[in-house]
């Protein structure tokens, strides 16, 4: 136990509402739900106002009267968070929407979502004495690990399945972390990993770190409401894995309208993004029910999001619900074709996860759920040179010609032949 | 642990015969069981081997069991 400040009330269930000292620990003792950072919000006040944020960092760390984090020291930073708010006109007149946002969380320093969250946890476990910073992962946040481990100092540890490709293990690999390759599946490597944590003194982001960790996922949702003029969307669409990340946008919202950060009007409604190869939520939403049926044998390309038993699914369902929102499942076409149409309209390469965001919102807008000046944003997690492979094949090479003018236009190469002058040039000429 | 229940095993009765077969002494923290499904958060004592024993008795039912905090990431 540590001696919190001020602010920062201690741990409480979600599930039950019992509290809890704040520790490296992450279930309710009584009824085994999830613990979260309780804040008191009269003291958080005086410090979370517009121009005391505004004036912050150029990071998500503008935001730490809202973390868990009250060392003197600097938080472990690799500049994550405060990523671009894009207008996206071009996708938007495409789907019918004037007001199309995309918060593009691939320009984090890893490249994806997972390092505000991570950036929290490596803060936290370093200014409580912890040495190791680890997780059980395949992809993104082994990734975010690896790095924030090694700007810490932490010993960074990552367990893996023992069949997971080269071209994985290296991206992680190059920060020099402790990797553990374990036979078995990641179902097993999960498990291991909560026992390894009951045990050792490490500090594991997705397990005994948890409380701690999962509050970075606010900050995107804090963000894009700061971006849009502190204002709330009307409706914002959501990668689900776990649905951890949905269920800290929800507190967001309601820590931004208690603090009176953004203009009063109606909480958006939160909707959810799954591939249909592993959609626990997405099912049990459209089942009108609220229990999760795991998903034993994920098969998506959206690797990155393939969850079978997500610990927040049921919360996700009864989110979504109150807000208004959905939880939609989209197929492996609409995936692929979700991460071109996103990269041919408004030039960002997202990640499969990307992909069943966009396709997500391509559908529903298509069905008409939107009305033409409704504000929407879209998340957008991780970026596409993380899963180049998924889309092999699908990318046209032309035959080469020969070096000459006259070949060049003779192919006239997509019909650029017909595209017109500069304004400028037709004035001049 | 959390142990889900298919439609074709919510009526059987594991939790009893995992603290009669096994060494093992059972306690439901949550649940939620319907006619058809469900899942229960399962505090389980015993020697480690013998939860392990356990463990494979509830998968080779078919049940499926799950570290209590579900999954985070991947």
């Amino acid at each position: 136990m540590t001696t919190a400040p001020a602010r920062i009330v201690g741990l409480r269930c979600r599930a039950c509402g019992r509290g809890a000292p704040l520790g490296p620990t992450h279930v309710c003792e009584l009824c085994f739900g999830p613990l979260e950072v309780a804040y008191d919000y009269t003291e958080v006040a005086p410090l979370a106002t517009r121009a005391a944020i505004e004036a912050g960092p150029t990071s998500m760390w503008r935001y730490r009267m809202l973390l868990p984090y009250e060392a003197e020291e600097a938080p472990v930073s690799l500049g994550e968070g405060l990523t671009p708010l894009v207008h996206a006109e071009r996708l938007g007149e495409q789907l019918g929407l004037r007001r199309l946002y995309l918060k593009n969380d691939s320009q984090n320093p890893t490249n994806s979502f997972k390092d505000r969250v991570v950036s929290v946890a490596a803060s936290w476990a370093r200014q409580q004495g912890f040495q190791v910073l680890a997780c059980a992962s395949t992809g993104n946040l082994a990734n975010a690990v690896a790095a924030y481990a090694a700007r810490s100092g932490l010993r960074g540890l990552v367990v893996i399945p023992d069949d997971l490709e080269p071209g994985k293990v290296a991206p992680t690999a190059v920060f020099d972390p402790v990797m553990v390759r374990v036979r078995g599946t990641y179902d097993d490597v999960n498990r291991l990993c909560s026992e390894l944590a009951d045990r050792m003194p490490w500090g594991f982001c997705n397990i005994n770190l948890r409380p701690f960790y999962s509050e970075g996922s606010k900050t995107l949702t804090f963000e894009t409401c700061e971006q849009l003029g502190w204002r709330m969307p009307d409706e914002i669409v959501i990668p689900v894995a776990s649905g951890c990340q949905f269920v800290k946008h929800a507190k967001a919202l309601d820590e931004l309208r208690q603090l009176e950060l953004v203009e009063p009007g109606r909480p958006p409604r939160l909707t959810g993004a799954q591939a249909r190869g592993c959609a626990p939520v997405a099912t049990a939403f459209e089942r009108g029910e609220t229990h999760i049926v795991p998903v034993r044998e994920p098969r998506t390309v959206a690797r990155s999001i393939a969850i079978g038993n997500p610990s927040d699914g049921s919360d996700v369902v009864r989110l979504a619900r109150a807000s208004g929102g959905v939880v939609t499942a989209v197929e492996e076409e609409e995936i692929l074709e979700g991460i071109e149409l996103l990269a041919r309209t408004e030039g960002i390469f997202t990640e499969t996860a990307g992909g069943v965001t966009v396709a997500v919102l391509a559908r529903l807008a298509r069905q008409g759920r939107w009305s033409r000046d409704a504000t929407v944003v879209a998340y957008i997690t991780g970026h596409g040179l993380k899963t180049v492979g998924a889309l092999e094949g699908r990318t046209r090479v032309p035959e080469p010609i020969p070096a000459r003018l006259r070949a060049v236009l003779a192919a006239d190469p997509g019909g650029l032949l017909e595209a017109g002058q500069p304004a400028a040039r037709r004035a001049a000429g | 642990m959390t142990l889900h229940f298919s439609p074709e095993l919510v009526g059987e009765p594991v939790i009893h015969r995992l603290g009669h077969q096994f060494a093992l002494i059972t306690n439901i923290r949550r649940a939620d069981v319907s006619r058809d499904e469900g899942w229960v958060v399962l505090e389980v004592e015993g020697e480690a081997d013998e939860i392990e024993r356990g463990l494979r008795y509830c998968e080779a039912l078919g049940v499926r069991v799950d570290p209590v905090e579900g999954e985070l990431a991947v």
